[in-house]
C-alpha cells in the first residue's frame, strides 16, 4: 500500500478511532471507578509518575460497584425498560404517520415530488430544539391545543398532555418524522407501477395489491427508516426533559441527571456502557442494511 | 464515404526484419480463481489497425486494459516499443485510449476536453491551441469547440474522445468497442472515418469488438478470442476463408458445418465420412483436420444449387428446399438433406422475382468444389 | 397517468399540516405584544428587538456560528476522504470497523457521544472550551457528511477517472481536475448538512463547552427549561426564515440548472451533425 493511500485511509481512521472509539474505553474504565469530591469527580485517576505500583494500585481500586448499584436502585431498569417501550411505541407511531405521508408522495405526479421533497426535508434543516420547544406552547394546559378544543366544545377541562408520556410520543414522532418518511419514500419511488398493475389484473383489489405487493417491497425502507427513529430515540434527552416531565422515565434523562446534578460520573458512566450494550445489536444491523443497500444501488 | 484504399502489400507481420511495437509474452491474468487471460503470446506492428475480436467474457476488454495499465498481469511481460511496462502507471504510457462510454468530462468544453491530456504533456504551452485546432479539424468539430459534452450529439461525443485521444499523438491508441452506441447508418460511415484517420495519422490502433463486421471491416488483421486465448490471428481474408477451427468457423460469418471422419488424401486434401451411404466429401485439409473426428466446414456462398444433378463434381448431395431466406440482394436457401441435415446456399439475386427458379418444397442438387471447404479437426 | 386518490391527497394534506403548523403557530405568537405566548395581544415586533439588545444570546450566536464554520469545513474534508476510502478503497485491514465506525455516530444517542468526548477531553487534561465543541461536531458531523458523499460516488462514472489518468495525471490530479468538480453538488451539501448539524447541537456541546463557552442552543434551552418566552418565538422565526430561504434558494437553484441542461440536450440531438 503506498504512502498516498495510506494517508488517505489513515487520517480519517486515525480520527475516528481517537474521537469515537477511543471514548468509549474511557467511559468503560470510569464506570469501573468510584465517585470521588475531586476534580475530575472520581477515583482512582491513572498516576504513571507512580510507575508500575501506581498501575497496579490503579486497576486494583477498580470494580464493579457501580453497576451493581444499578441493579439494586430500581429507578435505572426501570429506566431502561421505559426508554424501549417509550422508543418502540414511538418507532410505531411514526410509521403509522410516516407511511401514508410518504406513499402519497411517491403516487403523486411526477412534477409535484421535488417540491414535496423540498417540505418534507425543510422542518429537518430548522432546529430541533425550536420544533421541540413548539410543543410547548401547544401541549400544556393553556396551550393553543386545549385552547382549541375548548373552544370547539369537544372537551370541557383542559387535557392534560404536557408533561405525560404521550407528549413525549407526539415529540418524537414530530421530530423524526422526516427520517421515517425519506428511506420509505426512496424505496417506494423506485418501485416498478406494473407490479400493481399486474396483481391488478390478476385479481386482486386495491387494498389486497397494497398489502401483497406495495408493502413488502417497502420493507427496506420500513426497516432503515426504523433504525434511524429507534436507536436515537432510546437515548433522548431533549424530548422527554422539555415535554415529558419528571414522570416521563427516560434513559437519556436519568443519564444528564447522574451526570449534571449528581456529579456521579462513574454511575453516570455505567449507565451509558449498559446503554451501549442495548444498542450494539440494533446498531451492527443498522449498518448491515446500510451497505446492503448501497451495494444494492450499485 | 469512400473506404480508403490500403497500400497493396501492408503487412509487417511477415516481414523478418520488423520488431514488433507491442509485444506479449506468457501473458497470464487471474482474478481470484478465475483466469482471464490464459497464457498469451501476440505481436502488433507498427500502424496496424488490430482488432480483438470474440464474445462477452473472452478477456478482450482484460487485454487492453492491460495495455493502457489499468491491469496488471499476473504473470509474463508486456511490452510496447521495446520497454518492459511493469510498473508503469497509465499515465506514464504513450498509450491513449477511446472508452466506450466515451468518459468526457462533463464540466469542460469540447476544446478543454481535447487539450486536457496536451497541458500534462511536454508540449510548450504556446503550441497547444494549435494542436488542439488541428484535432479539431480532423474530426470536423470545429463549429463544436465551446460546447460542452452534454450540449452536443452522441455521434459528436465520440469524434471528441476521439480526438481527445489522438491529441497527444501516442504509439498505440485503444478503442473500446467504440461504435456500439451508434446507429447502423452512422456506424458504416464512422468506420471508414477511423480507418482513414488511422491512415493519416500513422498511428496503431488496437479495437476491441464483439461485432465481427466490424472487426472485418477496419482492421489489418483480427485476433479471435476465446474464453481467454487467443484462437487464430490473420487477416481478415485469411481468418474467413481459412479459419484453423471450427469455432473461428462459426464466429465470423454464417457457415455450414457437418462433423465425421476425415483421412488425409494428396495435393492437400482430406476426405469426409459423415453419412451412411453418402459418398465422401472432399475438402482443403485443415490444421489437424486430416485425420480422425472431423468437421466439414463450407460457407454458403460456395454452395451451387441447381436443379440439375451437376456434372464432373466430386461434392454433390440432394435435397429438398426446406427455406429461403430472402435478403433483397441475396437468397439463401435452407436446403434439408435425405439424413436430416441443413445446408444453406447463398445465391445473388441475379435475375427479378418472378423468373427466379426455386422455391419451397423443390427437390435440388448442392454441389461445390474440392477446395471450397475446409476439413478442420474436431 | 397517476390515478388522483383521496386517501393520497388527505395524507399528504394532513401530514403536512402536522408538520408545519407547529412553526406556523411559533411565528405568530411572535408577533403578540403580549408576553402570555399563548393569548394573542395585539401586533408587536417587541420582542426582536428585545432579543437583539440582548447581549448574551448575541454572543453565544457568535461562538455557534464560529463553531460551526470551522467544524463543518473540517468535517467536509474528513467526511469527503472517508467516503473516497469507503467506495473506492477496496478491501484493507481493518476496513469492517472503519465502516461501523462511520454509521454509528449517525443513530448514536448523543448523550453517549457527548459523554464519551467530554471523558476523553478530560483524561487527556484539554480544557473545555470553543475547540473542545469543534472537535466534538467534527467528528459526528464527518459521519454524515460521509454518507451524502458515499451516496455521490458511487453512482459515479468510473471510466472519466481513468480517462484523466489515461491522459497523464497522476491519481491525485485527477480526483483534483475531474471528480472533485464532478461530487462538488455533495461536498456543498455535506458542508451545509455539517453546518446545520453543528448549529442545532445541543446535548453534545452541553457536554463539550464548559462553563467558558455557551453556543445558541445552550441558551436557548436553559431558557425554554424555565417556559416559553416570546424572545425564543422571535429566534426562532428568524432561523426559520433563514433556513426557508437558504431551502427555496437551493430548491430553485437545481431545478433551473436541470430544465437547463434538458434542454441543452434536446438542441444537441436535434441539431445537424
Amino acid at each position: 500500500m503506498n504512502l498516498a493511500r495510506r494517508t488517505l485511509i489513515g487520517i480519517p481512521y486515525l480520527w475516528l478511532l481517537l474521537l469515537f472509539l477511543v471514548p468509549f474505553g474511557i467511559i468503560f474504565k470510569i464506570s469501573l471507578s468510584d465517585y470521588a469530591v475531586s476534580i475530575p469527580p472520581y477515583t482512582p485517576t491513572l498516576d504513571l509518575s507512580e510507575g508500575w505500583q501506581g498501575i497496579r494500585d490503579f486497576f486494583g481500586a477498580l470494580d464493579w460497584e457501580n453497576y451493581v448499584f444499578l441493579t439494586e436502585d430500581d429507578l435505572y431498569w426501570r429506566a431502561y425498560l421505559s426508554s424501549l417501550k417509550i422508543a418502540a411505541i414511538s418507532t410505531f407511531l411514526t410509521l403509522c404517520v410516516g407511511y401514508p405521508i410518504a406513499y402519497g408522495m411517491a403516487k403523486s405526479a411526477p412534477e409535484w415530488r421535488p417540491m414535496l421533497m423540498m417540505l418534507v426535508i425543510l422542518p429537518f434543516w430548522t432546529s430541533f430544539l425550536i420544533r421541540v420547544y413548539a410543543w410547548i406552547g401547544i401541549l400544556s394546559t393553556e396551550g393553543y391545543l386545549n385552547q382549541f378544543l375548548l373552544w370547539v366544545g369537544i372537551i370541557s377541562d383542559p387535557l392534560q398532555i404536557m408533561n405525560t408520556p404521550t407528549a413525549v410520543y407526539i415529540g418524537i414522532v414530530y421530530t423524526y418524522l422526516p427520517f421515517m418518511i425519506l428511506p420509505i419514500y426512496a424505496t417506494l419511488e423506485r418501485m416498478d407501477e406494473s407490479l400493481l398493475e399486474a396483481a391488478e389484473d390478476l385479481g386482486c383489489s386495491r387494498l389486497s395489491a397494497f398489502w401483497i405487493v406495495t408493502f413488502p417491497l417497502s420493507r427496506s425502507g420500513i426497516i432503515a427508516g426504523s433504525f434511524l427513529v429507534f436507536i436515537p430515540a432510546l437515548g433522548e434527552f431533549v424530548i422527554p426533559s422539555l415535554l415529558g416531565g419528571s414522570s416521563t422515565l427516560m434513559i437519556g434523562k436519568v443519564l444528564w441527571e447522574e451526570f449534571f446534578s449528581n456529579r456521579d460520573w462513574p454511575v453516570a458512566s455505567a449507565v451509558a456502557i449498559i446503554l451501549l450494550l442495548i444498542l450494539v445489536i440494533p446498531i451492527i444491523l443498522f449498518q448491515k442494511n446500510q451497505e446492503k443497500n448501497q451495494e444494492a444501488d450499485t | 464515404m469512400k473506404p480508403a484504399v490500403k497500400p497493396a502489400e501492408f503487412a509487417p507481420w511477415l516481414d523478418q526484419n520488423e520488431t514488433p511495437l507491442i509485444r506479449f509474452d506468457g501473458v497470464t491474468k487471474r482474478f481470484g480463481d478465475f483466469t482471464a487471460i490464459d497464457n498469451i503470446d501476440l505481436k502488433i506492428y507498427r500502424k496496424e489497425f488490430y482488432a480483438l475480436l470474440g464474445p462477452s467474457g473472452c478477456g478482450k476488454t482484460t487485454l487492453m486494459r492491460m495495455l493502457a495499465g489499468f491491469e496488471t498481469p499476473t504473470e509474463g511481460t508486456i511490452t510496447i516499443g521495446g520497454q518492459d511496462m511493469k510498473g508503469i502507471p497509465p499515465n506514464r504510457r504513450e498509450v491513449n485510449m477511446m472508452f466506450q462510454s466515451y468518459a468526457l468530462f462533463p464540466h469542460l468544453s469540447v476544446w478543454d476536453n481535447i487539450a486536457f491530456g496536451l497541458k500534462r504533456s511536454d508540449m510548450p504551452k504556446d503550441q497547444i491551441p494549435e494542436r488542439v485546432k488541428e484535432m479539431l479539424r480532423l474530426t470536423r468539430l470545429d463549429k463544436f469547440a465551446r460546447r460542452k459534452p452534454h450540449q452536443i450529439s452522441g455521434g459528436q461525443r465520440q469524434r471528441v474522445a476521439l480526438a481527445r485521444a489522438l491529441a497527444k499523438a501516442p504509439k498505440l491508441l485503444l478503442l473500446d468497442e467504440p461504435l456500439g452506441a451508434l446507429d447502423a447508418k452512422l456506424r458504416q460511415d464512422t468506420q471508414f472515418e477511423l480507418m482513414d484517420i488511422q491512415e493519416k495519422t500513422e498511428t496503431t490502433f488496437v479495437i476491441v469488438t464483439h461485432d465481427q463486421e466490424e472487426a472485418m471491416t477496419v482492421a489489418s488483421r483480427v485476433a479471435v478470442m476465446d474464453n481467454g486465448k487467443v484462437i487464430q490471428v490473420d487477416t481478415p481474408a485469411r481468418i474467413y476463408e481459412t479459419p484453423n477451427s471450427v469455432y473461428v468457423a462459426d464466429f465470423i460469418g454464417d457457415v455450414n458445418l457437418i462433423t465425421g471422419n476425415a483421412t488425409l488424401k494428396d495435393g492437400g486434401l482430406a476426405a469426409l465420412s459423415w453419412a451412411e451411404g453418402q459418398p465422401d466429401i472432399i475438402g482443403t485439409a485443415g490444421e489437424g483436420g486430416g485425420s480422425g473426428a472431423a468437421t466439414f466446414a463450407i460457407r454458403p456462398e460456395k454452395v451451387a444449387i441447381s436443379a440439375e444433378r451437376p456434372e464432373g463434381m466430386n461434392n454433390v448431395v440432394q435435397g429438398r428446399i426446406h427455406d429461403i431466406a430472402y435478403l433483397g440482394n441475396l437468397s439463401t436457401y435452407h436446403v434439408e438433406l435425405s439424413d436430416g441435415t441443413i445446408i444453406k446456399a447463398q445465391t445473388a439475386n441475379n435475375r427479378r422475382l418472378s423468373r427466379r427458379s426455386f422455391t419451397w418444397e423443390d427437390e435440388v442438387w448442392l454441389s461445390w468444389t474440392d477446395t471450397a471447404g475446409l476439413v478442420l479437426a474436431g | 397517468m397517476r390515478r388522483f386518490s383521496w386517501f393520497n391527497a388527505t395524507a399528504l394534506t394532513m401530514g403536512f399540516a402536522f408538520l408545519y403548523i407547529p412553526m406556523v403557530i411559533l411565528v405568530i405568537y411572535s408577533f403578540n405584544s403580549s408576553r402570555l405566548v399563548t393569548v394573542w395581544a395585539g401586533f408587536s415586533t417587541h420582542w426582536y428587538g428585545e432579543l437583539f439588545r440582548d447581549q448574551a444570546f448575541l454572543d453565544a450566536a457568535w461562538v455557534t456560528l464560529r463553531v460551526a464554520f470551522v467544524s463543518s469545513t473540517f468535517a467536509t474534508v474528513l467526511g469527503t476522504m472517508a467516503a473516497y476510502v469507503m467506495v473506492r478503497g477496496g478491501k484493507f485491514m481493518g476496513r469492517t470497523l472503519f465502516s461501523g465506525m462511520i454509521y454509528a455516530p449517525l443513530v448514536m444517542p448523543e448523550v453517549i457521544t457527548g459523554l464519551s468526548l467530554l471523558l476523553l477531553f478530560i483524561s487527556i487534561g484539554l480544557d473545555r472550551g470553543i475547540v473542545t465543541i469543534i472537535l466534538a461536531h467534527t467528528t459526528f458531523s464527518m459521519c454524515y457528511v460521509s454518507v451524502v458523499v458515499s451516496s455521490r460516488l458511487v453512482s459515479f462514472d468510473r471510466s472519466v477517472e481513468e480517462a484523466a489518468l489515461d491522459l497523464g495525471c497522476t491519481p491525485f490530479d485527477a480526483f483534483k481536475s475531474v471528480t472533485l468538480p464532478l461530487i462538488a453538488p455533495a461536498v456543498i451539501a455535506g458542508w451545509l448538512l455539517a453546518f446545520t448539524l453543528s448549529l442545532d447541537d445541543l446535548v453534545i456541546a452541553s457536554f463539550t463547552a464548559g462553563p467558558s463557552a455557551t453556543t445558541l442552543p445552550i441558551k436557548i434551552f436553559s431558557s425554554v427549561r424555565l417556559g416559553v418566552s416570546p424572545e425564543i418565538n422571535a429566534l426562532s422565526t428568524i432561523l426559520l426564515l433563514l433556513v426557508t430561504i437558504g431551502v427555496v434558494t437551493a430548491s430553485l437553484v437545481s431545478k433551473r440548472r436541470i430544465i437547463q441542461q434538458k434542454r441543452d440536450e434536446q438542441l444537441a440531438e436535434q441539431a445537424p451533425q
